[in-house]
């Protein structure tokens, strides 16, 4: 049977949830890009009803749309499932303030790591912060979940969290769509002992948590209310699953198994599972990463299988499903030998390579951060020796360097201006306040990268193009405490003029900041109108084009010496100021 | 009975534009369907993969080993890495264009010789086609993801009709014209 298309559009995951928004008659949004969560607050930007704005980081967005929310207008929040670690402080508090008007954030776990540093199940958020949790499983929930979620909100007086991840957030399928719900902003009173949160007034608001959790779980075993919903097939074996993995589950096993399909997540709906557990011979639980509704159906004295079957890390599919549950797995063809891997690299005229080159020429320690940059530690590059988490370079050189204080000659924190701006500035107050002596560099860029180009207060442009003027990292360095004369602004397409630049600071005794400023090649406003060209007879073969690991740069079948790619050369320059052979010139394109 | 279409290639070569086009034909044609996307890194020179699935109801966007009907390929070693996604009389239509990944650039390995041929061998429905070269001959290096459009609309579900409609809402319309002629091109060769 086929659809009618006219009221269905095919839409991301997180397009869906920016539709939701606008239809719920949602008004402000605040979050801080990461993958898979970034593209809901760009779509959302898109409605001139809709007021987007990128934070600084998650904290301040959260606490920016929970204010939005007390003011009385519905508000949302995004963020990848590191970024809610960093959102955990206000989150919490939330289960006991409550809001005004429905306030919604949503939360993109990885499983699998596609693009991200861990793999943490923020599931468990849910029932640490005392919030509800809703999962959908394809776009058609995404949106219909996200409207939900405000009613709810409202009714409840509480943030409802909506669990996205990967596959869910980054495919698209078809999603029915309606028009704008026009809410009103709600009217704003003092309420001191609901939004006051010292001991006197929070201490009967746990409980008030606790009560409310009891209802939403009424809520929850109630199947009418097209969150959580019981299908039936065989009754030899009983799936209990959420999202993603309902959707593998039902593709691999079919009618051969009967369904209890989670669309409420926290708080569990105890009486639809023992309703289901008793209908059924075999009681199974598909869930990625941890197992958090097995646990829970255990503690009600229930027989379950889960992790005895399925793996704690990665993605899954239904072809593991089907291998798992039903011994069954298809034949596959294969090439006979191993393969070079593909991973990614910085791209063609990366303002990074240059930097990456210098640091690793100099045997620099270099402590990392996340972003881009991040790549600086790919071979052949391989300039880096730790990534943590947003801010962590700044943060960790310092603890670094007080144990071993004669690294502050030959190590450096990299951080990016998205990221210094988001959980670096802080760091660095703790160098200079507690007496460090480190080196840091700042990578500005002009943009923030990794996620796919947004804005940041560095730019000079907000999440809707408007002009707005740009925060200089380096007017907060000097705040921050570092000397003006060991606040550097260097170049990093003029590796020979940055490499003096660190030298000098790296060998001074006092805290340092260099800003390695160049706009990313991919950017439209940086010129490309030139390509790099090796000229054969005077190569001597010596390969030093090579050490910057440019992906245009490679070994010619024929000539067995370099040769660049001019499709994907950008004319940055770099392998000419390598070349000592003068054998490399960049020339205007045709 | 879900059909699967799993196009591979390089960050960057327009994988997501060829499952968008495909996606909307197979929407336009009233089927269900889910198109599942690599975002993020991907444009980092790694390897991409993206999967169009349609039918009268698909549940799972992800296609798994031994599942894929086509597997569209922009480059040929990702041909190579992803060939066990192809069914048993499924269908390979690839560029020969090869592309040096970081690890072959840095000297650690060598890229695969005679991957046309290895392929080939393994008895497969293979299609191999220069798109590169048919997207100049078109007006750009960076149509030959038409290119494959073109030649994937000689036998498919999709009329070739339905595929160049789908390509024509798809792509800017100052494009419009190189995109026609290497949908042509590809669908001739």
């Amino acid at each position: 049977m086929k659809n009618n298309t006219e009221t269905k559009k095919l839409m991301l995951g997180n397009e869906a949830i920016a539709r939701g928004l606008y239809e719920a008659g949602c008004r402000f949004v605040s979050s801080y890009p990461g993958t898979p969560s970034t593209e809901i607050s760009e779509y959302a930007a898109k409605y001139d009803e809709i007021y987007a704005e990128w934070a600084p980081n998650e904290k301040v967005a959260l606490e920016a749309a929970l204010g939005a929310a007390v003011a009385g207008g519905r508000s949302f929040c995004a963020m990848k499932h590191v970024g809610l670690n960093v959102a955990a402080d206000p989150l919490f508090i939330t289960a006991y303030t409550g809001i005004n008007a429905g306030m919604v954030i949503t939360v993109a776990d990885d499983p699998g790591m596609h693009s991200s540093q861990n793999e943490q199940d923020s599931r468990r958020y849910a029932a640490a912060a005392k919030l509800p949790m809703l999962e959908p499983c394809d776009s058609g929930e995404a949106l219909s979940f996200t409207k939900t979620a405000y009613e709810l909100s409202e009714k409840y007086d509480v943030p409802f969290l909506i669990r996205m991840t990967t596959r869910v957030a980054h495919s698209q399928s078809l999603v029915p769509v309606s028009s704008r719900e026009e809410v009103p902003v709600r009217d704003y009173e003092k309420n001191a002992p609901k939004y006051v949160m010292m001991p006197g007034y929070a201490r009967p608001k746990h409980k008030v948590a606790e009560d409310r959790l009891k209802a939403l779980a009424e809520l929850a075993d109630n199947e009418n209310s097209g969150l959580n919903k019981i299908i039936s097939g065989s009754d030899e074996i009983g799936v209990i699953a959420s999202g993603i993995a309902f959707d593998y589950a039902i593709e691999a096993l079919g009618d051969k198994a009967s369904y209890l399909k989670l669309g409420m997540i926290h708080p569990m709906p105890e009486k639809l599972i023992r309703k289901f557990a008793s209908s059924v011979k075999r009681l199974i639980v598909i869930e990625e990463l941890d197992d958090i509704y097995e646990t829970y159906v255990k503690s009600l004295g229930i027989k379950c299988e889960g992790k005895s079957i399925f793996p704690r890390t990665g993605e899954f599919s239904h072809a593991l499903v089907k291998k798992l549950i039903l011994g069954e797995e298809n034949e596959t063809l294969s090439v006979s030998e191993q393969l070079p891997g593909r991973p990614p690299v910085l791209c063609p005229g990366c303002p990074h390579r240059g930097l990456f080159y210098t640091l690793k020429k100099l045997k620099l320690t270099v402590l990392g951060d996340i972003g881009c940059y991040t790549l600086g530690a790919v071979a052949p590059l391989s300039a880096m020796d730790t990534t943590f988490c947003m801010g962590a370079s700044v943060s960790s050189i310092h603890g670094f360097t007080k144990i071993r204080p004669e690294a502050a000659k030959n190590t450096v924190a990299v951080i990016g201006d998205s990221t210094f701006m988001h959980s670096g500035i802080t760091g660095l107050v703790n160098i200079t306040y507690n007496k460090g002596i480190s080196t840091v560099m700042i990578l500005d860029n002009s943009i923030t990268g990794m996620t796919g180009h947004q804005q940041n207060p560095c730019t000079g442009f907000t999440l809707k193009n408007e002009p707005v003027t740009g925060i200089l990292p380096e007017k907060i360095c000097e705040a921050a405490g570092i000397s003006k004369e060991h606040i550097r602004i260097a170049d990093p397409g003029d590796p020979a003029a940055l490499e003096k630049v660190i030298k000098e600071e790296l060998a001074c005794d006092e805290p340092s900041v260099i800003i390695a400023r160049r706009p990313c090649m991919l950017l439209k406003k940086v010129v490309k109108d030139s390509v790099c060209v090796i000229e054969s007879d005077k190569c001597k073969n010596c390969r030093m084009c090579m050490k910057i690991g440019c992906p245009c740069i490679c070994i010619s079948k024929t000539t067995g010496t370099p040769v660049i790619d001019t499709t994907l050369c950008t004319g940055c320059g770099l392998c000419e100021k390598m070349c000592k052979f003068d054998a490399i010139s960049t020339h205007k394109k045709a | 009975m879900t059909k699967n279409i799993m196009i591979v290639g390089v960050g960057g070569q327009g994988s997501l534009l060829a499952s968008r086009i495909i996606g909307n034909a197979a929407l336009a044609a009233g089927y269900d369907v889910k198109v599942s996307e690599v975002h993020g890194m991907a444009q980092r020179g790694g390897s991409v993969v993206t999967y169009v699935r349609y039918g009268d109801k698909v549940e799972s966007p992800v296609i798994c080993e031994g599942e894929a009907d086509v597997v569209l390929s922009f480059e040929i070693l990702e041909a190579a890495r992803w060939i066990s996604y192809l069914r048993k009389g499924g269908r390979l239509i690839t560029s020969t264009q090869e592309i040096n990944p970081m690890p072959v650039i840095a000297g650690t390995c060598e890229y695969p010789a005679k991957l046309e041929e290895k392929l080939r061998a393994l008895g497969i429905d293979l299609t191999a086609v220069d798109a590169v070269k048919l997207a100049e001959e078109a007006g750009s290096s960076k149509a030959a993801n038409v290119v494959l459009i073109g030649c994937l609309a000689k036998s498919c579900d999709f009329s070739k009709e339905e595929l160049y409609d789908a390509m024509k809402a798809c792509v800017p319309s100052k494009l419009l014209g190189i995109n026609e002629k290497a949908f042509k091109l590809g669908h001739e060769s």
